[in-house]
């Protein structure tokens, strides 16, 4: 089994984010709630660069460890999915997630926020694959129908890529040598600590 | 036409021209990309503690800007494995150090034996604010545990589903029982504070002890004693860290920063582990620790001797001011 992940080449980002439309519009997610999200940094200075940003995947995720009710869950293919019907709305996800990814449906104060909601790598979650209840809750699931990411599949300018890791890595090498720059692999380090291909 | 022709190849020539003259220039203004480009590694290496990349973003939520905060690595092994080692020194060590005091002291009793004469400790809406206070502590302190320990300890006994169910209930249990918690801790401050004013004689009962190590010892105390206005203290001013911390966890659009929810969350846990070792020792102290101790939260009125070998002090000044029986009982000598 592969193991998957996301990489945003940032040296290609325009920062369109179709992505984030795109994201929004294949699941349906609510008002309030991005699942993926573009980054400015250095906005209007030299060397500026975008980044877009959703869940990472990451191995040994931090959301899973500090979930009070466990209600995380990696597949085989290395993705960090979650049990809505678990999630009591803590917060402590989001406190713990390097990347932002958790999502709550609420501006709850009282601590209402509601079932958290992320990036499934558009993978559903745990109901059976592509129901009506899979999709109400997690939305598309791409990955049963053999289909990529839709963030991914759609990036204009190729940036945003999804797929094998160890694949989508030689890929970013190979564009790196060829134009001589590149500002990173984002995120990797923290998402995947210093295996990069593990 | 041909002249035309001509003139047009003489207009793409002069077009060439022009382009071939402003090449120079153009390379001198060409951008390099690779010159000043943020790159991920020297930022995450810049940053400081709790520090995080961030940058501008188009969706309405500050919060989204943050691109990247190592922090909360440090702040998930606070969670798993630093909690469990200050919570479980803490709590299961004062359990252990009550039980060697139980197995060694035993039940602190009344020397004098009760008297059957009761004095009113505790009025009605004293004894209100006092259980309001209490009940709901229990209840949070219960919750809280359980979603710092219930993963471990109960989630393997109940399985995900039930537990998850429990969970979400003891969380809304949780949120709402902090508004009387903090209610009562504002009344018990208002009503209570005129008696915990540390003093002389505190320094006294603390120097001797409070006379909880030998039998028939018992320094003088007015209405609190220095180990009763120590609690009183604990929970003011444990209750306030409590109550701080959590209302911005209770309203995280507050501060809309993750960085200090962080914070506020280690402080709420800490605190909240302290606060709960603190209230062991005086569940203990109040209830199975000392004898004839229970009343003055249960039905208001202690036993004359218990009272006068504890609050002697107190005692008086009720006498004094017609409050109390005078105590027709002979062996009752003031204490000290």
């Amino acid at each position: 089994m592969a193991r998957v992940k996301f990489l945003c080449d940032a040296d290609r980002c325009i920062e369109c984010n179709a992505c984030v439309t795109a994201c929004k519009n294949e699941h349906e997610v609510p008002w309030g709630i991005n699942r993926r999200r573009v980054v400015t940094i250095n906005d209007g200075k030299p060397g500026e660069r975008s980044v877009s940003m959703a869940c990472m995947h990451c191995t040994d995720a931090p959301c899973a460890a500090v979930c009070p009710v466990s209600c995380f869950y990696t597949t085989a293919d290395g993705v960090v999915l979650h049990s809505k019907d678990l999630c009591i709305g803590c917060g402590y996800c989001f406190y713990a997630c390097p990347f932002g990814a958790p999502q709550y449906p609420k501006v709850g104060n009282f601590g209402s926020r509601g079932k958290m909601d992320k990036c499934t790598y558009c993978a559903g979650g745990p109901e059976a694959d592509s129901t009506p209840a899979e999709y109400a809750k997690y939305g598309a699931n791409r990955l049963a129908e053999g289909k990529l990411p839709i963030c991914a599949e759609m990036c204009s300018t190729k940036s945003l890529l999804a797929g094998d890791g160890a694949i989508i890595a030689e890929i970013y090498k190979e564009r790196v040598m060829k134009r001589g720059y590149g500002s990173g692999m984002w995120g990797w380090k923290t998402a995947y600590a210093d295996s990069p291909t593990g | 036409m041909p002249s035309s022709l001509s003139n047009l190849r003489a207009l793409c020539a002069a077009i060439a021209l022009l382009f071939a003259f402003a090449h120079p220039a153009a390379a001198q203004l060409s951008f390099k990309p690779t010159a000043e480009a943020v790159q991920e590694d020297k930022l995450l290496n810049a940053l400081k503690e709790g520090d995080k990349i961030t940058g501008r973003i188009s969706i309405p939520d500050s919060m989204a800007s943050s691109l990247i905060q190592p922090a909360g690595r440090d702040w998930r092994d606070f969670q798993r494995s630093k909690l469990p080692i200050i919570g479980g020194v803490a709590i299961l060590g004062m359990l252990v150090l009550l039980a060697v005091f139980l197995m060694m002291r035993g039940r602190i009793r009344v020397d004098h034996g009760f008297s059957g004469t009761k004095i009113l400790r505790f009025a009605s809406f004293e004894r209100f604010t006092h259980w309001l206070t209490a009940s709901c502590f229990i209840v949070l302190a219960l919750s809280g545990l359980n979603i710092s320990f219930g993963r471990v300890l109960i989630l393997p006994l109940f399985g995900a589903g039930a537990f998850a169910t429990m969970s979400g209930y003891a969380k809304i249990a949780h949120d709402y029982l902090a508004f009387p918690f903090m209610l009562g801790l504002v009344i018990m401050f208002l009503i209570w504070i005129k008696d915990n004013i540390p003093g002389k004689i505190d320094w006294q009962w603390i120097k001797q002890g409070g006379g909880i190590l030998s039998n028939g010892k018992h320094p003088p105390a007015r209405r609190f004693n220095a180990g009763q206005k120590g609690i009183f203290w604990i929970v003011i001013i444990g209750g306030a860290l409590m109550s701080v911390s959590g209302w911005f966890l209770l309203f995280p659009y507050l501060p809309a920063n993750v960085t200090a929810l962080q914070f506020w969350t280690v402080i709420h846990a800490v605190i909240a582990m302290l606060f709960i070792a603190a209230m062991l020792a005086h569940i203990y102290i109040g209830s199975v620790g000392m004898e004839g101790a229970f009343d003055a939260m249960g039905t208001g009125e202690v036993d004359l001797n218990w009272a006068k070998e504890h609050h002697s002090l107190w005692v008086a000044e009720e006498q004094a001011k017609g409050r109390a029986p005078s105590g027709s009982d002979t062996r009752a000598v003031p204490a000290e």
